[in-house]
């Protein structure tokens, strides 16, 4: 077997590429979506026009949005096959469970109703249509649910086994893969962070209409939902960051120890490194500046605890690499006679340390054959690339704590109704737009770059999951999709400043120019 | 609890479903954009077209995601060799289905002639690819794709893009292509305002009889042109899913399960009686003639699938590899599971996207996108 590293590298970066942008739209549909819901249900029990007026003029912006979301979305449930089509043989049977069950549950319903939403406010009573929204509202939290099943699995890899006649991870557990802790975190804290993107876009153009004294009455209405919204979703990203935080040392203690540039286990409870330059070819944080306690509280939730360091994993990692190749070597046996009962039981023994042994294929081609070098070398290829995890994940937690603050400022401010009586306010409600994006993006970075080299933490390393396609196909691919998505980017970023320049009056929507078909779609 | 061939068999039918589903729904949408330049003389009748299946494609097209989905999670190995080894054939009909959303919603965001005509050569581009390759990709099912598996399961693949454009692939394209022509002609017929609706009938009486007769030379020479494949010695339908613990002898015929199994005859009658339905019906009763051509859509996929059965992918490389509906499939607590939550949701879908279709009903009149666009 010859892994083509050009392919693998095309792969990643083509995969990587295509998640970050589909991920530009979908926390906003996300987010969108819930505040589109809950103008309507206010439009719904007040009666007042300018609250449908609003969910018609955002959900212009929406559907611009939605579109793009759909577009990228298609690249990524097919790209499994494409590209990682070893992947998709290996795992098949536990990961495209929940892909399925999206399709079932979720994309049908907000892809079948999307449609009734923009052309069926004259063909279905009030009520109906507030039903249609909530549905399509739920149908996208749904979508982010199973597809945060599938991603929590790669993370945390539960209820299922490896089968040596079929050469995959089979299902030994549904409710585990379902209720996966790594699941419940995730999905709460992912979208949570489209909520608060969601918040922080109505809430960024309602402030920019208000410097301008455009649409004023509606821009405030527009800010006070946000920003309820949003300090209710800012405060629910941090805390269940946290938890997710505390689930990730529990299993994936090499991610944390990297987000941490944690070069050697400290003693508990273990201190956060607030900044610091980590040095990865000397393992150790330059100019660190350490708070005592607070690491291991998040880590372990204890003061008592110890966290385990890089170099303490690494050399962990040794042996179950040394088990691995055991369970490898068992499996091969039951290859030629399945009924092999001695290889039965040694791959019983380590089956969770198999994919230890993969990571020796990128050095070996048999495993078996290894020498304490290779063993080293692939120990040393379990560590991520700590400076991009440690500041990635700064960063992250630092526009986190800054959402919650600028929401509840917000939320103050509207409660008092003094929301234009401040400049520099709307200035930084403003300016604060692309700050949710940026968060979201370094946090996908922290949690898929920070899996690797695993594909399935521990068990399939991402470079044995490419395809047998050559570079020149993937290079083809990925020219294609740089250049569709670039076009397509120009495209969104000019429609969505064009129409948020025309604003409600200038689309006519409020205050409306003719009642009966005024109303953009 | 059922037996893992019963499972196995269920499969293989909800995935022919799923891409049935598919065909029927999404292919009229695809259809009639591919016609979008013959129907739509001006803007404004372009807009009277679109607008007919503008409000339903995007739940249309979840039938192709939910067949990609269910490919997965059912049948593993088939979803990874098919699209890891047809991969610029999939490339390009997924930057197809990129330009749909976009092209659906921003076409009217712009009001100017050059713009909407642009979308509208991409949205007919994008729909005529994806019919295409739909049925290429078909056609290279009979003829076998070169790859094979390692120990491992691992599978290499040893061909290129243009080694799929075999002349029986190709007509097989042109099947897909005239059956949605066809398909979407009736849509138009149904949906959109009268002056169009004459067009539409003409075009699908027309892509209907270019259906039939492509559909019986694709089967005449899948008679006697292409050899079939056979899996001998003991055949075993219950066992673990590796493709290598079976023996295929390539050189049978495509037709051995017709004739093992006689009733399998009512896919490709019904094809041919449902074309002439539509030449009957579609001028005069236009709901009856959509039906018509979507049990034509139907059947054509159903009498491919029995022709294949049970095979779902063959080697033409290495015989043994090939994949069948008794060595491909996941395990049986997936297929058991998946088929709970399919039985459980997809009559649910049905429910709303029938209530949907049922608020977005009526013909879309030239009268009403002149007073809701004013021109555009």
């Amino acid at each position: 077997m010859i892994i083509d590293t050009d392919v693998v590298t095309l792969s990643r970066l083509q995969f990587a590429l295509t998640a970050l942008y589909h991920f530009l739209f979908v926390p906003l549909t996300l987010g969108l979506v819930w505040m589109l819901a809950i103008m309507e249900s206010v439009y719904v029990m007040t009666g007042r026009e300018v609250w449908k007026r609003m969910v018609q003029f955002w959900g212009v912006l929406f559907g611009i949005n939605f579109a793009m979301g759909v577009a990228t979305g298609v690249t990524m449930e097919f790209q499994f096959g494409m590209n990682w089509a070893y992947y998709s043989h290996y795992v098949g049977d536990i990961f495209g469970a929940p892909l399925a069950i999206e399709g079932l549950m979720a994309f049908f319903l907000e892809a079948t109703l999307i449609g009734v939403f923009f052309m069926g406010w004259d063909r279905i009573s009030r009520i109906k249509h507030l039903l249609v929204t909530w549905f399509l509202a739920l149908g996208t939290s749904l979508s982010a649910l199973w597809i945060l099943v599938a991603n929590a699995w790669m993370q945390h890899p539960v209820g299922a086994a490896f089968n040596p006649q079929t050469m995959r991870m089979e299902v030994t557990s549904f409710s585990e893969v379902l209720f996966n802790p790594v699941a419940q975190e995730k999905f709460v804290h992912t979208v949570s962070a489209g909520y608060v993107l969601g918040a922080m876009f109505v809430l960024s153009i309602s402030a920019w209409y208000l410097l301008r004294g455009r649409n004023v009455d509606f821009a405030k209405r527009s800010m006070t939902v946000a920003a309820s919204f949003g300090l209710a979703a800012s405060l629910s990203v941090v805390v269940l960051g946290d938890a997710s935080g505390y689930t990730v040392s529990l299993n994936q203690q090499m991610k944390m120890a990297s987000i941490e540039a944690m070069w050697h286990t400290e003693p508990a409870p273990a201190s956060f490194t607030l900044f610091g330059l980590p040095n990865v070819d000397q393992r150790t944080t330059h100019y660190a500046v350490k708070i005592p306690w607070v690491m291991g509280l998040i880590g372990t939730h204890s003061i008592d605890e110890t966290m385990p360091g890089i170099a303490e994993l690494v050399d962990a990692t040794k042996g179950r690499i040394g088990n691995g190749i055991q369970a490898y070597d068992a499996m091969l046996m039951l290859r030629q006679d399945k009924d092999n009962a001695h290889a039965k039981a040694t791959l019983a023994a380590h089956d969770q340390d198999l994919g230890y042994a993969l990571l020796l294929k990128k050095y070996v081609d048999d495993p078996r054959q290894a020498t304490p070098a290779d063993i080293q070398k692939a120990a040393d290829s379990t560590i991520p690339n700590v400076p991009v995890l440690f500041w990635a994940f700064r960063i992250m937690v630092g526009c986190g704590f800054y959402f919650i603050a600028l929401f509840a400022f917000s939320f103050w401010k509207a409660s008092k109704r003094r929301l234009d009586t401040h400049r520099w306010y709307l200035r930084l409600a403003l300016c604060s737009l692309p700050l949710p994006w940026v968060a979201i993006e370094l946090g996908w970075i922290v949690a898929e770059y920070g899996r690797q080299p695993w594909a399935i933490e521990g068990v399939l390393p991402t470079a044995l999951g490419v395809s047998s396609a050559s570079a020149g196909q993937v290079l083809t691919s990925l020219g294609g999709f740089l250049l569709f998505y670039t076009a397509l980017a120009v495209v969104d970023v000019f429609l969505m400043l064009k129409f948020v320049r025309k604003g409600p009056d200038g689309l006519g929507i409020w205050p409306p120019m003719d009642p009966s078909t005024a109303a953009a779609h | 609890m059922l037996d893992y061939a019963t499972l196995r068999v269920i499969w293989w039918a909800l995935l022919g479903t799923l891409l049935i589903g598919f065909a029927i729904m999404d292919g009229f949408d695809f259809g009639v954009a591919g016609l979008l330049k013959v129907l739509g003389r001006d803007n404004e009748e372009r807009l009277v077209l679109l607008e007919g299946i503008e409000p339903t494609w995007e739940g249309n097209q979840v039938w192709f995601i939910l067949a990609g989905g269910a490919a997965f999670a059912a049948w593993p190995m088939l979803y990874a060799v098919s699209f890891s080894g047809m991969y610029l054939a999939i490339a390009l009909v997924l930057l197809a289905f990129i330009l749909r959303p976009v092209g659906f919603n921003f076409r009217g965001k712009i009001r100017d002639p050059r713009w909407a005509s642009l979308w509208d050569w991409i949205l007919s581009g994008s729909g005529f690819v994806v019919m295409l390759v739909a049925g290429v990709a078909f056609g290279n099912l009979f003829l076998g794709m070169p790859f094979q598996f390692d120990g491992d399961l691992r599978m290499s693949w040893h061909g290129g893009f243009f080694e799929l454009l075999h002349p029986f692939a190709l007509l097989c394209g042109l099947v897909s292509l005239s059956m949605l022509l066809a398909h979407g002609a009736c849509w138009a017929a149904l949906k959109a305002d009268h002056v169009i609706a004459v067009r539409a009938v003409k075009i699908a009486r027309w892509m209907t009889l270019v259906f039939a007769a492509l559909y019986v030379l694709a089967g005449v020479w899948l008679a006697y042109g292409i050899p079939g494949y056979a899996v001998v010695g003991p055949v075993i339908t219950d066992g673990a899913s590796n493709p290598l613990y079976k023996q295929v002898a390539q050189g049978g015929s495509w037709f051995a399960g017709y004739m093992q199994y006689p009733w399998f005859w009512i896919a490709p009658l019904l094809a041919l009686v449902s074309a002439v339905g539509v030449q009957a019906l579609i001028g005069r009763r236009s709901v009856a003639g959509f039906i018509a051509s979507s049990l034509m859509v139907g059947s054509t996929i159903a009498s491919a699938g029995f022709a294949l059965f049970p095979f779902l992918l063959p080697s033409s490389l290495d015989p043994r590899s090939s994949l069948t509906v008794w060595d491909a499939s996941s395990s049986r607590g997936t297929l058991q599971l998946m088929l709970i939550v399919t039985a459980v949701l997809l009559p649910i879908v049905m429910l709303y996207t029938g209530w949907v279709y049922r608020v977005m009903r009526g013909r879309i009149t030239l009268e009403q996108v002149r007073k809701a666009h004013g021109g555009y």
